[in-house]
């Protein structure tokens, strides 16, 4: 069974082509190219309520994506959710007094933390803590809400109504 | 009665001992695997039939694949105003799914079956005896390279599958249908994970290129030295590939992505 040198010739292309492939898998069809996980910072933020929220979210400041949600936990002690945020290593500069909300991209999109620069001049250490947190807004809740203080409304001014009579 | 349990019976034991023999036979080819080392040649000649002579229904049927997935997903996504999101619906569904899947049953018949049919017909005109006779182990001359070579194929196949795929989508979703072009693939970078979707896609195709070029050099080592059980061998490969890819798709996935 000789090997002859086109068939090497083309066992070689198809190699490089099945290669080339996951190349453009790696670098054009994935992440790869935008975000790299290797370094960065960690900082925690808690919650009251995280809604939809999940890990690999978007954290951005601005706007612009600066990081991601690293992991999610609940503290048992203070019945609050808390949400590790890795930070990519440019972005090192944000003043402590910096503040996180939970915001929905569109009506009804993936969730992310919307990070909101203080004006402190400290900067937030590695490992360090975001204290003013705004938590998601859950749209049943809200919706409850609406209907309720509708019925109240309605409550009060049949009341009034009855009264005037 | 008796003789339907006996029956039973039988074909339990049928299935059992096949079983075992295609173990053994596996760890005796496995065995053998470092004496290719000194010769890829004969890996070399059989990835030009196993690989290079697929690429043709790989390419194509990629191409396909992928632009029915931009004309289904676009149909769907515009009801509700997010047809720029085609680009992730098109893209994952190729690297997590269909592209290990479609290119291990395009493998399975296009390339499994001839590797069958050659092991097997081998063995029905006595030429793997006569390989024993000159004292060179069939095994490592014959089913060794061809099962290396479908090992190494396979995974390449499926990325050459996927992104052809991804391509034959942007084809129709950006070239006919309108969609936006940066938003095709920037939606598909924010969403598609290297490790999640591309690594795990890759683990897939190499597992169902293990099990496929198994099977195939097993069936035609293991069928019957005549004409019918050559025959029957092939449609065997066949037919256990696509189930067992099936089935260890569904097994893959649930590990995978199942949380």
């Amino acid at each position: 069974m000789n090997t002859t040198r086109a068939v090497e010739v083309g066992v070689g292309l198809f190699i490089a082509a099945g290669l080339g492939a996951l190349f453009v898998l790696a670098m054009k069809v994935s992440n790869l190219s935008t975000f790299s996980q290797a370094d960065g910072y960690e900082v925690i933020a808690r919650f009251e309520n995280i809604g939809g929220l999940k890990v690999r979210s978007p954290v951005t400041a601005g706007g612009v994506r600066i990081g991601r949600v690293a992991a999610i936990a609940y503290d048992s002690e203070r019945y609050e959710a808390v949400v590790r945020l890795a930070i990519e290593p440019q972005f090192d500069r944000l003043p402590r007094d910096t503040s996180a909300s939970i915001f929905t991209a569109g009506l009804l999109g993936e969730q992310y933390i919307g990070l909101e620069p203080g004006g402190d001049d400290r900067f937030l250490e590695p490992g360090g803590e975001i204290k003013i947190t705004q938590s998601a807004l859950v749209l049943e809740q809200i919706v409850g809400k609406f209907l309720f203080s509708k019925a109240a409304e309605g409550q009060t001014e049949g009341q009034t109504e009855g009264q005037t009579e | 009665m008796t003789i339907w349990l006996e029956l039973l019976g039988r074909w339990g034991l049928g299935v059992f001992q096949r079983l075992g023999r295609g173990h053994l036979f596996l760890f005796r080819v496995l065995a053998g695997l470092p004496t290719l080392l000194p010769r890829p040649g004969l890996v070399v000649a059989q990835m030009h039939s196993v690989g290079v002579l697929s690429l043709i229904i790989i390419i194509v049927s990629g191409l396909f694949v992928g632009m029915v997935l931009g004309l289904q997903g676009y149909n769907t996504l515009v009801d509700f105003g997010a047809e720029e999101s085609l680009g992730v619906v098109v893209a994952l569904s190729l690297v997590r799914e269909l592209g290990p899947v479609v290119a291990a049953l395009l493998f399975a018949g296009r390339a499994g079956s001839a590797l069958t049919a050659e092991i097997g017909l081998m063995k029905a005109t006595e030429q793997l005896a006569g390989m024993e006779m000159m004292a060179v182990d069939p095994l490592q001359r014959v089913v060794g390279p061809r099962f290396v070579a479908g090992l190494i194929s396979m995974p390449l196949l499926a990325a050459i599958f996927s992104a052809v795929g991804v391509f034959g989508g942007y084809f129709v979703g950006v070239g006919l249908l309108g969609v936006d072009d940066g938003a095709f693939w920037s939606q598909m970078q924010a969403k598609v994970d290297l490790h999640e979707d591309v690594y795990n896609g890759v683990i897939k195709s190499v597992v169902f290129g293990f099990v496929a070029s198994w099977i195939a050099v097993f069936e035609g080592y293991d069928a019957p030295p005549t004409a019918e059980g050559v025959s029957r061998a092939t449609t065997r490969t066949v037919v256990h590939t696509a189930l067992a890819v099936l089935g260890l798709d569904f097994v893959l996935t649930a590990l995978m992505f199942g949380e």
